[in-house]
């Protein structure tokens, strides 16, 4: 058991990586915590089971802004301290023939990259070589299985005594609100965009990082699971739209990983899925009081990547009261 | 400006609302560009949610629904329909597209769907090529305004015909003329507006610029160049030099 340092603790809602997060954090730091969440913990209900798990602030900085890079590069080392697994390895990002200029653009407008020829290729993933000449190598990047790293969060919390509600208990104390897209019943200005995803086992390929295949339409990643598991994903439409994931999706996945390697076409499906990511107009993620309760929400499809990030800020403001950088000034409350 | 089936609309630029890094970024973008028209795509952008239309409608700025992705006039007549429910507008942007690979259009299903929604009631903004024939068909189906392609879409390869174009302007010198399609830099837009076009649509050349809101500002400012030179009867090529300053009395014919 820790010490609690407020009397009546912190209730938090939601057991998807956020509020997961929050968790762990607020507990390393001795609070007493308690987690709400209908399902008792994470599961196919919330993004954060659907997620690729690539702890890559470089490779996202192409298209996102500079607070992804900068707050996740803290990621990689608070997944490391808190949940394990994650694997150092690195990003490889390439491009096929007749999409060339798209390694030069992605080049241009990111950091932290090697670029590399068909030798330096062949050496990091030999099942790639003689199928790409040039790629970019971000060396710093890692991955983690989301599922595993959640699942190591909650394993932690229960050794420190933190308990897992389905309803809110009577004396809830301070509430930080972490329900993602469930919260758009207070956030308004909350948005899903929609994401596909499919699992597949493929021991013909030996691949030990994620890859990035860029491309004008379809661009895609596959991110490395061990013994043959590959998550491929993953779609960006703007829709809430959850649930079923719609055959050209599927198509257009498929026909990417099977241009990246041919052996992907003796793949076994293992799993098709979909959810809906929370954002905000920005795309970058939110703190802030919406009248009784503070929430922390929008992290978009950087969920695994800024969670550690937010959950500091929030664990900040709650021990000294430190304005988060996230922070969001409007009431949300309707 | 530019006058639509009888609307007149604040801008020659048309921008698209697809692929942009943020909302926030999109709408900043169109701020900067004071886009006449917010197109937006229903096919993949609203497959159950409606958020981002709501969104799009936020930007103030009136929108043209497109078919984008939709391979035949069967498919682009329900998305139209689909279109007109959920923002209450017959004006439709109708794409049907050929062949994957260049997303051109195919120019007979383009005839039969614009009939077809013409007869139900819509206003269609074809997307075509600068076939003077293709125009002639589309005119006759009912249409009152056409938007030849550029180039391929996002290909940002500029006005890869421009003959072709100028012919088209042309042969059908009191029809709304927009150039959709292809444009990848401001001097692109810029030589669209120069030829005499009512106005240019554009999307992947601002929301995939490094910094779209710069793009836009950029893209609103040759427009309006363009737009103003045309409008200045610029001076015709020439082969012969015509000097500035009088040569009576030089020995040039020595």
């Amino acid at each position: 058991m820790s010490g609690g340092v407020s009397a009546d603790g912190v209730t938090i809602l939601g057991a998807g990586v956020m509020g997961l997060a929050t968790a762990t954090e607020l507990a390393a730091r001795g609070h007493t915590v308690r987690v709400v969440d209908p399902a008792l913990g994470p599961g196919t209900q919330g993004c954060s089971w659907w997620a690729g798990g690539m702890l890559a602030p470089w490779c996202e900085f192409e298209n996102a802004e500079e607070p992804v890079l900068r707050h996740g590069r803290t990621a990689i080392d608070w997944w490391d301290r808190h949940a394990g697994g994650v694997t150092h390895a690195g990003t490889l990002v390439v491009t096929l023939g007749r999409d060339r200029q798209e390694l030069d653009r992605f080049a241009r407008r990111t950091e932290g990259f090697e670029p590399i020829g068909s030798d330096r290729l062949a050496e990091l993933e030999p099942d790639l070589s003689g199928r790409f000449h040039r790629a970019l190598f971000f060396p710093d990047e890692a991955h983690l299985d989301p599922r595993t790293a959640v699942a190591a969060l909650q394993a932690g919390l229960a050794t420190r005594g933190v308990t897992l509600a389905a309803v809110l208990p009577p004396d809830p104390g301070r509430i930080i609100d972490c329900r993602g897209l469930a919260a758009r019943d207070i956030l308004t200005d909350l948005r899903g965009v929609r994401g596909e995803m499919l699992v597949l086992r493929c021991p013909g390929v030996a691949l030990s990082r994620p890859i990035r295949l860029l491309h004008p339409r379809v661009p895609i990643y596959l991110v490395p699971r061990g013994e043959g598991i590959y998550m491929l994903g993953a779609t960006m439409i703007e829709s809430d739209r959850r649930g079923v994931v719609t055959a050209r999706s599927v198509l257009e996945l498929l026909s990417a990983a099977y241009a990246l390697h041919p052996g992907f076409g003796e793949a076994e499906i293992v799993e098709l899925g979909a959810d809906a990511r929370p954002a905000f107009p920005d795309n970058l993620p939110r703190i802030g009081q919406a009248g009784w309760r503070l929430y922390a929400n929008g992290l978009y499809r950087h969920g695994y990547l800024l969670a550690p990030a937010v959950a500091m800020q929030l664990a900040d403001h709650i021990d000294t009261g430190a304005k988060p950088e996230f922070w969001h000034e409007t009431d949300h409350q309707r | 400006m530019p006058v639509f089936y009888g609307t007149e609309v604040a801008s020659p630029l048309m921008l698209g609302t697809a692929q942009y890094p943020s909302p926030a970024i999109l709408a900043a973008a169109f701020r900067a560009s004071g886009a006449g028209i917010a197109t937006v795509s229903l096919r993949r952008e609203a497959g159950g949610g409606q958020d981002f239309l709501r969104l799009i409608e936020g930007l103030g700025v009136p929108i043209l629904p497109n078919t984008a992705g939709c391979h035949s006039a069967r498919e682009a007549i329900t998305t139209a329909q689909m279109a007109r429910e959920l923002l209450g507008t017959d004006w439709i942007k109708l794409e049907v597209i050929g062949h994957t690979d260049l997303l051109s259009p195919d120019v007979f299903q383009l005839v039969e769907a614009a009939r077809e929604l013409t007869a139900q009631g819509f206003r269609v903004f074809p997307y075509c090529t600068e076939d003077l024939s293709v125009c002639d068909r589309l005119l006759a189906a009912g249409c009152e305004v056409l938007m030849p392609w550029g180039a391929p879409i996002g290909s940002g390869l500029g006005l890869a015909n421009p003959h072709g174009l100028r012919a088209l302007r042309a042969a059908f010198p009191d029809v709304p003329l927009v150039v959709d399609a292809g444009i990848g830099l401001p001097s692109h837009a810029a030589q669209a507006m120069e030829m005499g076009y009512d106005a240019v649509l554009l999307n992947t050349a601002v929301a995939k610029a490094g910094d779209p809101v710069a793009m836009a500002r950029a893209m609103a400012g040759a427009i309006e160049s363009g737009r103003a030179a045309c409008a200045a009867d610029p001076i015709e090529p020439r082969d012969m030099a015509t000097p500035s300053t009088p040569v009576i009395g030089k020995a040039f014919l020595a």
